[in-house]
């Protein structure tokens, strides 16, 4: 029984893992950028959800909030930030990007104060018996489900429509795809738009099973989701979607048993450290 | 006047500190998102010595040692990664080295070793030792900058492939740069161990490593001046930005940001341009 409530614990925290990362993947395939600032976006959708909750009473309209206006400064961090940098050795970006991360981090501690907000009425409360004696969470299942459904909309957007066919062009070869008349700009915008509105939703999502929004919720994202990425094989979307699962069950596994030895970071990056040194160019990776 | 040489003697710390990250980073272009784990090994090291009544002088060479000893294993790690494979795994290493620590009891686990003795230097002399041992690494930087050495890590920096092509021993000269980077990293952590008389595993973790990178991105990378210069600065920053109080980080942040977003080669760039545009005219 313990088995099946680690392993439901680590598949709740992969579908986590899976929402942030799958946006930093979608800007490292496309960009080439190390985006830290990226986890600032999802404490920035667990603050919008909160407070759009706590005034409306409705959590589909929080999250909804939350991915439009986080999406939205998403693509004007991108314009005002990474843009002119595109030029410029990879490290200056990921400098700029950890300058982001951090005054984003001071600014919501200034604005909202360091103690963090929690939901008035938290909604999704309690939780039903799958199998005897084995809970799980309505806020579990929600995680769970709304992962699988957002993935499963966006594998179909970029399988089988014309935007996802743009959008693979511009990743594949970006001077092709212009050529072949895809607006890559557009393609941009799109992109960090749907990444940071992914991260919205994670940040929603974490805001509700905690029942805490708090400043530094963003920094174990911020360094676990590159991890992530980069296991999966950078730019990478099932690789990603693979290493967020991995990751879960493993850190929720690890705690327990190896706990004493190592504790949750360092067994996140143990595993890929040794990973890496078996395949370089990350689980489901290209050379 | 005491105040004066504990601010000299952290600013040569920090600036012997950037200068082994420079070495690794800015000559030989491999970059290091972790160099804080080094540090933190030579300053553990030289904590759990000194604990012992071991002398200063020859604790320095046994962290600089062990500090080296875990560079050269990275270092071997970096010949399988490169770009932001190898940024990553080594931010690996500086969790995995603080997640490790945590854990020690004999390293005094999350709360860390205190109370070590101060050396028979005394606090002046400690701050001549660091002023020295800073100066030493910078004039050695400059010297390896200019001589053939200096050329073959340029080299290898823009592009391995091509190094490699032109008969450069890419993987030799990697695991030296690492070596020579981690070791006096290991150094710093001696220094900084004795300095602050106490060592715990928040002092050397991702955010230390960031930070270090900071300085010699600011500084420009690969100059050992600019590098020397911003290192000495951004390290009392916070003490200098009191009177922003609340604010410290934000102004920081902002700082590094703009920086990034207009000068992207450093303290060292502007001047450049400016000696440029005096040269012209």
């Amino acid at each position: 029984m313990l088995y099946l409530e680690l392993l439901f614990q680590g598949i709740v925290q992969g579908s986590i893992y899976a929402l942030i990362a799958l946006g930093l993947t979608l800007v490292y395939g496309l960009l080439r950028i190390l985006h830290v600032a990226h986890a600032a976006l999802f404490t920035l959708g667990g603050y919008i959800g909160v407070i759009v909750t706590n005034q409306t009473g409705s959590l589909a309209l929080a999250i909804l909030a939350a991915m439009i206006v986080v999406g939205l400064v998403g693509v004007a961090m991108y314009k005002l930030a990474y843009e002119p940098l595109l030029s410029k050795p990879p490290f200056i970006a990921l400098i700029a990007s950890i300058a982001l991360f951090i005054a984003a981090e001071e600014l919501f501690r200034i604005i909202f104060g360091p103690y963090g907000l929690s939901y008035e009425n938290p909604p999704l409360q309690g939780g039903f018996e799958i199998i005897s004696g084995f809970f799980l969470k309505y806020g579990e299942a929600l995680v769970i489900i709304l992962s699988i459904l957002i993935l499963s909309v966006l594998g179909w957007v970029s399988g089988y429509t014309r935007l996802g066919v743009s959008w693979r062009a511009t990743v594949t070869d970006p001077d092709m795809a212009r050529a072949f008349g895809v607006n890559t700009q557009h393609v941009r915008y799109l992109n960090f738009f749907i990444g940071s509105a992914l991260a919205a939703v994670a940040g929603v999502l974490v805001a509700l099973l905690n029942n805490l929004v708090e400043p530094t919720m963003g920094s174990v994202p911020s360094y676990k989701a590159l991890a992530i990425i980069v296991l999966g094989g950078l730019g990478s979307i099932r690789g990603t979607l693979l290493a967020s699962m991995i990751l879960g069950v493993i850190e929720s596994f690890g705690t327990i048993y190896i706990g004493h030895l190592l504790d949750r970071d360092a067994l996140a990056f143990g595993f890929l450290i040794v990973v890496l040194m078996f395949r370089p160019q990350g689980l489901l990776g290209t050379r | 006047m005491a105040y004066e040489i504990t601010l000299l003697t952290t600013m040569a710390i920090s600036v012997l500190f950037a200068l082994s990250l420079n070495f690794i980073t800015g000559f030989c272009g491999q970059i290091s998102l972790g160099h804080a784990a080094f540090m933190g090994v030579g300053a553990y090291t030289a904590a759990t010595m000194m604990k012992a009544s071991i002398s200063l002088l020859f604790v320095i060479p046994v962290a600089a040692v062990f500090a080296g000893v875990l560079g050269l294993l990275v270092g071997f790690a970096s010949l399988r990664v490169r770009h932001d494979f190898l940024a990553i795994t080594t931010m690996g290493v500086v969790f995995l080295f603080v997640g490790v620590v945590r854990q020690q009891e004999f390293l005094g686990g999350e709360i860390g070793i205190s109370g070590i003795q101060q050396s028979v230097l005394g606090r002046t002399g400690f701050m001549l030792l660091c002023v020295v041992l800073a100066g030493v690494f910078a004039g050695f930087s400059l010297l390896v900058k200019r001589s053939w050495l200096g050329f073959v890590f340029d080299s290898i920096a823009d592009n391995e492939d091509v190094s490699q092509v032109l008969g450069i021993d890419v993987a030799k000269y990697k695991l030296f740069a690492f070596v020579v980077g981690t070791a006096t990293a290991g150094t710093a952590g001696a220094l900084y161990a004795q300095h602050y008389r106490f060592v715990g595993p928040d002092s050397f973790g991702f955010v230390e490593s960031i930070s270090v990178l900071a300085m010699v991105v600011v500084g420009g990378i690969g100059s050992v001046w600019g590098v020397m210069f911003a290192a000495a600065v951004l390290s009392v920053l916070p003490l200098l930005i009191q009177f922003v109080d609340d604010y410290k980080i934000l102004v920081y942040s902002a700082l590094l940001f703009s920086m990034m977003r207009f000068s992207p080669d450093g303290l060292a760039g502007i001047v450049q341009r400016l000696l440029n545009r005096v040269r012209n005219r």
